[in-house]
């Protein structure tokens, strides 16, 4: 099975990004779960949300204890006491910072990649929604879903403008970084 | 057809499927996105019914009841303190006898103040006289939903199905939607047999003398009782068309050689299950899913517990000063049957509280006892709680806690 905890800030589709992750997954054959750890929703508290993916079904309800992947939508999450707690050892992280990944090598010691997802949403969405570029980085980095499973699970959500630039915006995202970089952890 | 998702979204379209002509609704979380889901479906023309915004959950009961004695068929939808406000109107559909469908998704009550998950809310309304069904999985609250109007319009009961909020009505997983014809096949269009007619005037609700109250009051409890029948049958005729089943009155599900048992209501009876895979060396242990909680299944139980040594009746909700509700009424229903297991009572995952897959060994750790201890939250953070909790003695050493 493998477990993914999303931190993010009320605003910055955090649970929306748990939900695609689990439809692109579930219309790949997955068995899928995600489901947020609300505090009272409100834009800018930090707030977390979970996946699941596993070959067969998921009955267990409780929430991500140790997690294979963290993606945090917000670098300043990285202040916050015990984020990634739990993460297992050979876990990886997904970082939204314009910051290069070697730049957090020394505070960390798990696997981490950035991606300027923020930047990115502007530039194609004209909003700082970084939730589906890292999206994307993510699925690239894994190669745990076809790269067109976001795209397929973006347009059961979205339509027309919103749509258009959130599909030029996952491939930009995408762009540059190594397929299948967490191949191993994925597979594990 | 089966799709990933939102539990709130699955019931909303689950209602719009069983197809009623009147619903009202008061948002709180975290029902909220049930009824959003609902209104969205109407604005879009996929729901055809009348759905009326009111000022609070007491007049959306209202509003229900009197649509319902005119004959529609309704939806409403609350939790926590909408329940408790929506109460006295409770107690008057399920005594006036009026056919309602509502899902109670389950939150603590204030205070504290607590907007996450418990059963304390549908607990406070055990009394009022309606059929209580608890889901484990958004499968489970779909296929209830649509046996709720069944069972409901033909025992002229009103159902509250319980979904515990957060941890289903907003999880996303794989969820089988129906398709129309197949609702439609099962669940025939309302009658209501008392129907309030113009042509044929009637009062309903009126001032009940000494001379007959007792008689209304014991007529609703057997039919409450009489409601066993077609609960049973209401999922095996759902089983029929759709292939599955959500458990009657009471499942069970374990190893024949099983002299443990694990009594649940709702979402923890999923993370119980696989922590049992998890933890194969602990003793082969049956989990018991109360899914009727009113009528109470009484008999089913006595039977699922003929063989176990220790019954753990493991609740998400208490009452304060006596301790575990479902437990006293699981004591009194083996009181005088041959099923004799030692019963250990404990609350666990109160306000939302994370219900890990390590309980599974923490409850087998707590029932080595030589007599069984009195009821018990056993997730609390000992070191939080004050002296006084634990009377003049000091704090005890809690070493399934550890």
């Amino acid at each position: 099975m493998i477990e993914v905890r999303i931190h993010g800030r009320g605003g910055q589709g955090n649970v929306v990004a748990a939900y695609l992750l689990a439809t692109a997954a579930f219309n790949e054959g997955w068995h899928a779960q995600a489901f947020p750890a609300f505090g009272a929703e409100r834009r800018g508290a930090p707030v977390v949300a979970f996946v699941r993916l596993n070959d067969k079904p998921i009955r267990r309800r409780c929430q991500v204890a140790s997690p294979d992947f963290l993606i945090i939508q917000d670098e300043a999450l990285l202040q916050v006491p015990g984020i990634t707690e739990g993460l297992k050892p050979d876990g990886c992280i997904l970082l939204n910072s314009i910051r290069s990944s070697e730049s957090f090598a020394d505070n960390i010691k798990n696997n981490i990649v950035t991606l300027p997802a923020t930047q990115l949403a502007t530039e194609h969405l004209g909003r700082p929604v970084p939730n589906t570029a890292l999206l994307s980085a993510f699925i690239k980095l894994t190669g745990l879903l076809p790269q067109a499973s976001l795209g397929r699970a973006l347009e059961e959500r979205f339509k027309g403008d919103v749509l258009n630039k959130n599909i030029a915006l996952i491939e930009a995202a995408a762009t540059g970084l190594t397929a299948g970089l967490w191949k191993e952890t994925a597979n594990a | 057809m089966r799709k990933a998702l939102e539990g709130s979204q699955a019931i909303a379209q689950t209602v719009a499927l069983c197809r009623p002509q009147v619903v009202a609704a008061y948002p709180i979380t975290p029902q909220t996105h049930i009824v959003e889901n609902i209104a969205r479906l109407v604005a879009n023309g996929k729901m055809d019914c009348e759905l009326v915004s009111v000022e609070s959950e007491f007049s959306a009961a209202s509003l229900v009841l009197g649509a319902a004695c005119a004959g529609s068929r309704t939806y409403t939808a609350s939790a926590s303190q909408g329940i408790l406000l929506m109460s006295e109107v409770l107690y008057n559909i399920a005594g006036l006898r009026v056919p309602i469908v509502m899902t109670c998704a389950n939150r603590a009550i204030s205070a504290p103040l607590s907007i996450w998950n418990d059963q304390q809310d549908s607990m406070a309304v055990r009394d009022a006289g309606w059929i209580q069904l608890y889901c484990t999985d958004n499968q489970e609250a779909v296929d209830t939903t649509i046996q709720a109007y069944r069972i409901a319009e033909k025992t002229e009961l009103p159902v509250m199905v319980c979904v515990d909020g957060f941890t289903l009505t907003h999880t996303l997983e794989p969820i089988d939607i129906p398709e129309q014809e197949m609702v439609d096949q099962y669940l025939p269009a309302f009658k209501f047999s008392r129907a309030l007619d113009p042509r044929n005037p009637t009062s309903i609700g009126t001032l009940v003398s000494p001379d007959f109250y007792s008689e209304a009051r014991h007529s609703h409890h057997h039919a409450l009782l009489n409601a066993v029948d077609e609960i049973i049958s209401a999922d095996a005729d759902w089983e029929k068309i759709s292939g599955r089943a959500a458990g009657g009155l009471l499942a069970v599900d374990g190893p024949d050689d099983a002299r443990i048992g694990i009594l649940t209501l709702g979402s923890v009876y999923g993370t119980l299950s696989e922590a049992r895979d998890e933890y194969p060396e602990l003793p082969a242990t049956s989990l018991l899913k109360l899914r009727a909680y009113r009528p109470f299944p009484a008999d089913a139980l006595r039977i699922a517990c003929q063989n176990f040594t220790d019954l753990i009746v493991l609740e998400r909700a208490l009452s304060p000063g006596y301790g575990g509700i479902v437990a006293s009424e699981v004591h009194s229903a083996l009181a005088n049957g041959t099923a004799k297991p030692r019963i250990h009572s404990f609350a666990v995952g109160l306000g939302g509280r994370d219900i890990p897959m390590g309980i599974y060994k923490q409850l087998h750790e707590r029932i080595k006892v030589a007599e069984p201890a009195p009821f018990a939250i056993i997730d609390v953070a000992l070191e939080r709680l004050p002296v006084e909790d634990f009377g003049i003695e000091t704090p005890p050493i809690d070493t399934a806690n550890g």
